[in-house]
């Protein structure tokens, strides 16, 4: 009789420390999706304001409803008008064709050095690491005075070799040891197998690891491209009218009224400059979060 | 990785992974093998012959130009002054906050002057990299935490988390103008009526949130591929083993993800105290925001030279607090991204 009544009572007990510990389950799941969601909102609120705004009519630049109201796409059209002197058009042309070049020089540097630190025995190797890697985190600042005053003196202030040039000193560095961690993760044996095939190790590298290493290249080309696109400092001091990269057009974008703000209009900029971007990423997701924390985890 | 190093031990601390030269082994005998020095030097002459020209060049004339007088209109006589040797006077009026005096001399620089704004855009600079960080250390953390979770929906808010980080600092800017905004939806929503821009602590509000809402993304991704590399199962003995919540946390997650949370936090530091584009389109610098890097573009007009020294000045803060984490606090970035955690697989 004693045992039954004892064994009911601790299966009672039981069933209540198991929904006690499913409740507790099933709060912490709550929280999880209510964390998500907050995250969410503080990620994306920002962004969408923006793109809600552009496609708003001027009149309603101040609009506070959260859904899109007084739908226009004016706001692109005055973008690229160049009436007020501002020259967004142009300045797209020409943050692609720095962009591009220093990607495509980065690149084409970059890669011996990064095979070199991942695959090489050598001394000063963590000397050469911590060069590039100082390099990367160097203050651009520190490098505009000589070069302002140089540029100044050859004639080369506003032309894209003084865009260019300049851009290398943090894309280079980013580029290196980006491709140098990726690199490290590669199936290396195949290259001792095309060796041992009679293949010289530059044609290892060329015919069995080169294609190998495609993903890991455009993955760093993207990077790469983006930093040089996100760039302002330099290009502000070192640019004129004409060869203006788009941070430098969007942050001095002018309106009608020189006290007004053209607030509808920027937003309608900065979407264009934005959309592909966030396009890329969310598309190459896994590959771009990957190479953005190569340097920092190992 | 043992698998490639064959029968020889490789020699030193060579990291695993090393081709080991099993001799000739049937390769052709007449293709001479360059030693790996030799083979290194040439593969890393480009990128440390490009880096020494756009970074190591401008240094240096950095340097020497830091050491020589701005030539120019004294501001007081109109009289020209030239050129010439300064010695060390240039790094002297920054840190003295001294202005060139009419005649010779040098004098308290008035405040508005650029010569009188030093030590406010040290500090200025200071705090927002200090504020900045912590901030996006710990939130980033929070986020972290999250998206180490499996949930429905956790891609979501992975790709989402990359969105701030995608949008050109310079956008976020002018973003962040627009919704702090006298009639903007900051003031709206919190039913406020505050001039952001328009007076010190407001403004300076306005660049750390703006800058902490851009740059913690960043953060959270570099601490989430820490907490990924902390294995499932340590946790599981933890919690067999009676371990609260708050102890797992404080005795396994944290000292795990340290060397990660410490690259994170350097990198982070590094780039707040070169703080440029937020608040110079922003704020324009007004009403105490103008940072260190500011200072020097303003600078730059009015006195190549001068604005080397302050340029010099601004690198050696960010050098010496550089070195400060890797020495005593133990952000090791070259082992960390070295040529450790080979084998650790």
């Amino acid at each position: 009789m004693t045992t039954t009544t004892a064994s009911t009572e601790l299966r009672a007990r039981q069933d209540k420390g198991r929904k006690a510990a499913q409740n507790r389950e099933k709060w912490a799941q709550a929280r999880t999706y209510i964390s998500a969601v907050v995250i969410l909102i503080w990620c994306l609120a920002p962004a969408y304001w923006m793109v809600v705004t552009a496609f708003r009519e001027v009149g309603f630049t101040y609009d506070t409803s959260l859904l899109p109201t007084h739908v226009t796409l004016d706001n692109f059209a005055t973008a690229f008008d160049t009436s007020f002197g501002n020259r967004f058009g142009q300045a797209l042309i020409n943050s692609v064709f720095i962009g591009v070049t220093v990607t495509a020089i980065s690149l084409l540097i970059g890669v011996f050095a990064a095979y070199a630190l991942a695959r090489l025995n050598f001394r000063f190797k963590f000397l050469v690491l911590g060069f590039i890697l100082g390099a990367s985190m160097f203050p651009g600042v520190a490098l505009i005075t000589p070069l302002f005053q140089l540029f100044t003196n050859i004639g080369w202030m506003g032309t894209y070799q003084a865009l260019i040039i300049p851009n290398i000193s943090f894309v280079l560095p980013l580029t290196v040891y980006t491709l140098t961690s990726f690199f490290r993760e590669m199936p290396w044996e195949l290259e001792e197998s095309a060796r041992v095939d009679g293949c010289t190790q530059g044609q290892a590298f060329r015919k069995v690891i080169m294609p190998l290493a495609a993903p890991a290249i455009f993955t760093t080309a993207i990077l790469a491209f983006i930093s040089s696109w996100n760039e302002f400092l330099i290009a502000s001091q070192l640019s004129n009218d004409a060869t203006q990269p788009v941070t430098v057009a969007i942050a001095s974008f002018a309106g009608a009224q020189p006290n007004q703000i053209p607030y509808t209009a920027i937003m309608a900029a900065g979407t264009i400059v934005t959309i592909p971007l966030v396009i890329l990423v969310l598309v190459f997701q896994r590959k771009i979060v990957a190479g953005l924390t190569a340097g920092a985890v190992k | 990785m043992a698998t490639e190093l064959g029968p020889t031990p490789v020699k030193g601390p060579a990291s695993g992974g090393t081709p080991v030269h099993h001799g000739p082994k049937g390769v052709g005998e007449d293709n001479k093998i360059l030693s790996q020095g030799k083979w290194a030097t040439w593969l890393l002459a480009p990128t440390v012959i490009a880096l020494g020209i756009v970074i190591v060049y401008p240094i240096i004339s950095a340097i020497v130009m830091s050491f020589q007088k701005d030539a120019g209109l004294d501001p007081a006589t109109g009289l020209f002054t030239a050129g010439g040797p300064a010695g060390i006077q240039n790094y002297v009026n920054w840190l003295g906050q001294q202005c060139a005096a009419p005649g010779g001399g040098t004098v308290a620089c008035p405040p508005g002057t650029l010569g009188g704004q030093f030590w406010s855009a040290t500090g200025t600079t200071f705090l927002f990299t200090v504020i900045t960080v912590t901030f996006e250390t710990i939130l980033g953390f929070w986020m972290a935490m999250i998206m180490a979770r499996t949930f429905k929906g956790r891609g979501l808010v992975r790709a989402a988390v990359l969105v701030p980080w995608a949008i050109p600092t310079a956008v976020t800017a002018q973003l962040w103008l627009f919704i702090f905004a006298f009639e903007g939806i900051a003031n709206k929503l919190f039913n406020a009526s505050i001039l952001w821009t328009g007076s010190e602590w407001p403004a300076k509000w306005a660049v750390i949130i703006a800058d902490t809402w851009k740059t913690t993304p960043f953060m959270a991704l570099l601490i989430l591929a820490g907490l990924q590399m902390i294995p499932a199962d340590v946790y599981e003995a933890a919690k067999v083993d009676g371990a609260t919540a708050w102890q797992r946390f404080r005795l396994i997650t944290l000292p795990l993800v340290k060397p990660a949370l410490m690259v994170a936090i350097l990198f982070r530091t590094l780039d707040a105290l070169r703080m440029f584009d937020l608040p110079y389109i922003l704020t324009g610098g007004a009403n105490n925001t103008t940072t260190l890097s500011i200072l020097v573009i303003n600078q730059i007009r009015q006195g190549f030279n001068s604005a080397a020294a302050l340029s010099t000045i601004t690198f050696i803060i960010i050098f010496l607090v550089a070195f400060i984490f890797v020495r005593f606090l133990g952000a090791n970035v070259v082992e960390q991204s070295g040529a450790t955690g080979k084998g650790k697989k």
